[in-house]
């Protein structure tokens, strides 16, 4: 609906536009300016998703704010009533100086709160259920696995099926549910792809897990949304939801770059940095994702496990320099 | 109203640790490869911490007793008697301190060192305050004799002491005595 | 010998931290000549920096709030203009570095060193004179804790000349603030600035709540409390339960960064959770700690200025207390993207849009106050109805937040940055300068100029929607909060509104300074002769305005909910009394002063880790509480002459200008 009257606006502003641009060209302006904020509102990343997790969040919103409008839209209408209405000059509205009671308003003004938040409490139950980030997603199609680790500051993605791995880049097949494992390897971010819904905190030594789907092809940005220091704002991707046969390309591509994950590799990419490219691995070292979550975990005393498997990592020596690494 | 305030304050003080001790709750299984409780604490020197600062509760209101009665000399003595054995709680905590310290097995050494020094050496803190406030009260009393400032303040440190006492007993049973059970 | 502290903490490099140091120390040294050219050294000391007179004390708590609102508000427009210019991923004119400098002030400042000392400020001028106390119960524990309060601010604008500030956000996450990630002295500058502070608010709670429980005029049982009086005794409760929690957590933080201890760490078993559970744990009470207050101060505007009796006063009782209860079962809808189950989110998320039952129903109570009233427009009419609007949109904004399902794709997004300003300017600003510009001549005795008054009001209320509005769309595009660039273009036009909003903003900022001015210069003709300028309805305009230093001659008897009200229908208001009393006062002390100027010396020390000064002023901070409590001279007797003196001139005052019509409305109205 949104799409149409944005089409059905466009399309009276350029009617309106387009004669009177030699006379009022700043007016028209203005107003063709107008029109395409309120495009841009009728594409705003939550309220036109891409996937089925936003779907239903979208709607989510939408039911929320629409329950609460309910009371919220009255309740300032009558404020501005009232205060208009009880205005001292306005003599000849009643004046009841002493009225301070009545328990029937009481009764009413308890109840209408409570009803709503009564529905509330079973949207929120039901919702939080469904929309559990933890919870598989059903489909047809097997899911795909990712392991995200958010370094600092740029975002891996380990395919583990595929043994391939990115940085900065998120590619990924449309219509079939990806399967995330997080983990960050030193301060927490949070993962994030507007248009596909949910987002998850990526933490030091702990795993959590989200589940999303990309419904069409498409390229969508993602995002750290939690703060994590100087090159923050430079945490962001492109994550691509491509066909399965492209997909299918795009992996074998992978495979042909020239570049390997191993842990050496990884401690150096590793090193705090800022705007970091979009790079592609053929290979990544098959327990990387399992060492990163446990890195910080202590060695057991028989001496079998790996930890603290990379010592330097978090590599503070250089914390306060970092610099771009594309400068 | 002074006391009011003043129980208010401490109930204020039990939340700081009431958290100290939900942190140590948290990281008690965090030793991070390094030693746990059991390797490291001593029962029975704990005991006799415990001992002198029950005693110390005990003396403590034996003076309070004293300072009912209005006898300045009962007060002051049975004061002494609470400053030596609480100063004598702080010099055995102190040593232990040292002893893990000297070990190796420091507040750096994982979460739950840091946790147990921090919750054990806060108690300490206070106790210290405490002897410090029993040292100043006592020159007070000397000096202004029993009036009713030093009655008011007494009976705050009063509260202070006992509350102490009553947050050691916690740490005795969660921190010590736990890893034995 | 001086730990980290070298020449090169001074940021010389940085021209805008340079040149307001230049306009910083101009300001400062024209303010030090003015009181020196007129000779004003005496009367600041003997007067204000040594008074433990509530009034005093509160009116110091606000000029902090004032002026610490203007480098907050500087914070603010710069990070507006940063991201206005930073489309693209194009640079701006902030690094990053400072950048998040700003970022983490801003909101230290805003909630510490403006809305805390604006509320703590209010609750000391307004308390004692609503119960009919004389001070409030710990005078000289009152003063400690406003300069207490005023060391954590003063150490917060240090951080900007000397060394940085915390680049962290202004809750300080781990592992982020830890020293490994963090290892210059901005966040050791917000550890002990909060600390110092959070330990003066500590001991006003305890302080406001002995004062409210043991210091009520006789006759004034819980239920007869005005209902101002009500919500600062939930508030100050709530500031006793939860700021021994921040104090903790704080303390473990610094065990972490001083001690090498491995509470929050990544290394060696820490537990950043903890840390974020924590930390709100403290961080929902104190929104409401902050709002509270200003709910009892709208219940108080608009029942005088609709001239009827509030609306429901024992379902905002009950509502109030248990909004106070209520706040301690939410705190984990901050972090719902943390992974925690289903059932724990929902949990949460339910609890919390319970707070907004009791929260409604206040709405709605004012609504019917206004009901069959008659509303004069003055401006704390306007803050009141703005704020009903403005609260009624980020109430619902907020409770959007708690749906966990919304919140996973609303977390950390400027939806959240613009609900929450939608709920701490529309509701507690909007209610602080409400409540200025209502009590203002109570403690100054002339009332504020009504024309710049509500240039203020509409300024700010334009301006407040121009930038925060923008904000909600920008959430509902996907955009994060704290970006210094960002590479989306669409983002943009949105910005550089709510920029222009922030503008406004200053514009209403700016005229509250020119009204206190315009003010100030008229004050001749706004003289409050009658204490009681709005025919007001609870105990603080029984008194004269200015307030004598001992409130109430006479320790009033309470019969009623609305006492002075009463008073006044009944026609016992206004009757001089025979016989005057001897006055029990306290005595001023520059003890509180002292021991918390040692204070700041001990934390900048234990900032730079200069350990011989630390030492050194931690000796200094003990010795000087002991020597106050050898202190025996701390109150005097104000003879009952100079008292009839007093109200002899106030009541001479009162007869000669005001006809006795106007002090008896209700006779006016009878007569009419």
């Amino acid at each position: 609906m949104s799409d149409f009257l944005a089409r059905h606006v466009r399309k009276a502003m350029q009617g309106i536009a387009d004669p009177m641009r030699p006379r009022l060209g700043g007016l028209a302006r203005l107003l063709s300016l107008g029109s395409t904020s309120l495009l841009a509102g009728c594409h705003l990343a939550l309220f036109d998703p891409k996937g089925d997790i936003g779907m239903q969040e979208r709607h989510l919103i939408v039911l929320s704010l629409g329950i609460m409008l309910a009371v919220v839209i009255p309740v300032i209408v009558l404020t501005l009533f009232f205060f208009w209405r009880y205005r001292a000059t306005n003599t000849k509205a009643t004046y009841a100086p002493e009225w301070a009671h009545s328990t029937r308003i009481e009764v009413v003004v308890w109840t209408i709160p409570c009803v709503i938040v009564a529905f509330l409490a079973v949207l929120i139950w039901r919702s939080t259920h469904s929309l559990d980030p933890y919870r598989p997603l059903a489909s047809d199609v097997p899911s795909v696995r990712v392991q995200v680790v958010a370094l600092n500051w740029k975002w891996l993605f380990i395919y583990p099926d595929y043994g391939i791995a990115t940085v900065n880049e998120l590619v990924i097949p449309a219509r079939t549910p990806i399967d995330f494992e997080l983990t960050a390897d030193s301060i927490m971010n949070s993962f994030f792809i507007p248009r596909l819904g949910s987002q998850v905190y990526a933490m030091a030594g702990m795993q959590t897990q989200l589940h999303l789907v990309a419904d069409q092809p498409g390229t969508y940005l993602g995002q750290s949304s939690a703060y994590s220091g100087s090159g923050f704002s430079d945490m962001h991707f492109q994550a691509r939801a491509i066909g399965d046969a492209d997909f299918r390309q795009w992996i074998e591509q992978a495979k042909a770059s020239p570049l390997k994950l191993s842990r050496d590799a990884y401690r150096s990419l590793a090193e705090p940095s800022h705007g970091y490219e979009p790079t592609e691995y053929a290979a990544v070292d098959p327990g990387l994702f399992q060492t990163v979550l446990n890195q910080y975990m202590p060695a057991p005393k028989d001496g079998q496990f790996c930890g603290p498997a990379l010592p330097g990592l978090r590599a503070q020596a250089s914390w306060a320099t970092a610099k771009p690494v594309n400068e | 109203m002074t006391t009011l305030g003043f129980w208010i304050y401490l109930m204020s003080d039990c939340l700081i640790f009431a958290v100290l001790f939900a942190t140590f709750a948290v990281l008690v299984g965090n030793t991070a490869g390094g030693p746990s409780g059991k390797d490291l604490f001593e029962l029975p020197y704990v005991l006799g911490e415990t001992v002198l600062l029950l005693l110390s509760s005990f003396t403590f209101g034996a003076g309070v007793l004293g300072a009912r009665a209005s006898r300045k000399g009962q007060l002051l003595l049975w004061l002494g008697v609470t400053f030596v054995l609480g100063f004598a709680f702080i010099a055995m905590e102190v040593h232990e301190f040292g002893a893990l310290i000297h070990e190796g097995a420091g507040p750096g050494v994982s979460a739950f060192l840091s946790a147990y020094f921090t919750l054990v050496g806060t108690h300490g803190l206070h106790v210290a305050c405490g002897l410090l406030w029993l040292a100043v009260l006592m020159h007070q009393v000397v000096r202004y004799g029993l009036d009713g400032i030093a009655q008011r303040r007494l009976a705050c440190l009063s509260l202070f002491w006992h509350f102490l006492d009553l947050i050691w007993i916690c740490v005795f049973t969660f921190v010590y005595l736990r890893e034995f059970l | 010998m001086l730990g980290k502290l070298t020449l090169d903490a001074i940021p010389l490099h940085e021209p805008i931290i340079m040149g307001t140091l230049a306009v910083v120390a101009l300001l400062g040294a024209a303010l030090l000549g003015a009181i020196t050219y007129f000779g004003k050294w005496k009367y600041l000391w003997s007067e204000w920096l040594t008074s433990v007179d509530h009034k005093r004390i509160g009116v110091m708590y606000i000029i902090l709030a004032l002026v610490m609102l203007l480098r907050g508000f500087a914070d603010a427009i710069m990070m507006r203009a940063q991201q206005a210019m930073a489309a693209n991923d194009a640079a701006g004119y902030l690094p990053p570095h400072h950048y998040d400098q700003i970022f983490t002030a801003h909101g230290v400042i805003m909630i510490f060193f403006v809305a805390t000392p604006l509320i703590l400020g209010l609750m000391n001028v307004i308390v004692p004179l609503q119960i009919g106390a004389r001070d409030v119960a710990f005078p000289f524990l009152n003063q400690l804790s406003f300069w207490l309060s005023a060391v954590g601010a003063v150490l917060v604008m240090m951080s900007m000349f000397v060394g940085d500030f915390a680049a962290t956000g202004w809750v300080a996450y781990p592992p982020l603030s830890e020293l490994g990630y963090s290892p210059t002295v901005g966040v050791d500058y917000y550890i002990w600035s909060l600390q110092i502070s959070g330990l003066g608010t500590l001991l006003t709670g305890i302080n406001l709540v002995v004062t409210i429980l043991r210091m009520r005029a006789p006759g004034m049982d819980l239920m007869k409390m005005p209902v101002f009086t009500w919500t600062a005794l939930i508030t100050n409760i709530l500031i006793i339960a939860v700021f021994p929690v921040l104090t903790a957590t704080l303390a473990l933080l610094t065990a972490d960064r001083y001690l090498g201890m491995h509470f929050f760490t990544n290394e060696a078993g820490g537990n950043a959770m903890m840390y974020i559970n924590l930390i709100w744990v403290w961080g929902h009470p104190e929104v409401y700690i902050l709002i509270l207050p200003c709910f009892g101060a709208f219940s108080e505007i608009i029942a005088a200025f609709s001239g009827k009796p509030l609306f429901g006063y024992t379902s905002m009782v009950y509502a109030t207390s248990s909004i106070g209860v209520l706040s301690f079962f939410v705190w984990l809808h901050h972090f719902f993207t943390m992974g925690s189950g289903a059932n724990v989110n929902a949990f949460f998320g339910i609890m919390t849009s319970i707070i907004s039952i009791p929260t409604g129903v206040k709405l709605f109570n004012w609504l019917f106050t206004m009901f069959r009233g008659r509303i004069r427009y003055h401006s704390a009419t306007l803050w009141t109805v703005g704020f009903m609007v403005s609260f009624a949109i980020g109430g619902m904004t907020g409770v959007l937040l708690a749906v966990p399902g919304a919140d996973f794709v609303l977390h950390n997004s400027l939806f959240l940055v613009a609900h929450f300003h939608n709920v701490i300017i529309g509701g507690v600003l909007f209610g602080c300068l409400a409540a200025i510009s209502f009590w203002f001549p109570k403690v100054f005795g002339f009332t504020l100029d009504e024309f710049w008054g509500k240039v203020s009001f509409w300024c700010w209320q334009i301006g407040f929607y121009l930038a925060f509005m923008p904000l909600y769309v920008l959430g509902f595009d996907g955009m994060t909060r704290r970006m210094n660039h960002y590479s989306n273009p669409d983002w943009h036009p949105w910005l550089v509104v709510a920029l222009c909003g922030a503008v406004v903003i200053g514009a209403g900022i700016v005229a509250m300074f020119i009204q206190f001015a315009v003010s100030i210069r008229h004050r001749h003709a706004h003289r409050d002769l009658s204490g009681d300028p709005w025919n007001g309805r609870s105990l603080e305009w029984a008194t004269s305005s200015p307030a004598p230093f001992y409130n109430f001659a006479h320790i009033p008897q309470i019969t009623s909910l609305e006492q002075h009200w009463e008073d006044k229908v009944t026609g016992r208001a206004y009757s001089q009394p025979d016989r005057y009393e001897d006055i029990h006062m306290p005595r001023n002390t520059g003890a509180g002063f002292i021991i918390s100027m040692l204070s700041l010396v001990l934390c900048f020390a234990l900032v730079w880790h200069i350990w011989p000064l630390t030492s050194a002023s931690l000796v200094a901070v003990i010795v000087a509480f002991l020597a106050r409590t050898y202190d025996r001279d701390v109150d005097y007797i104000v003879p009952a002459a100079e008292v009839a003196r007093i109200e002899r001139e106030r009541y001479a005052r009162l007869w000669t200008s005001v006809s006795s019509l106007e002090l008896h409305p209700h006779r006016a109205e009878k007569a009419a």
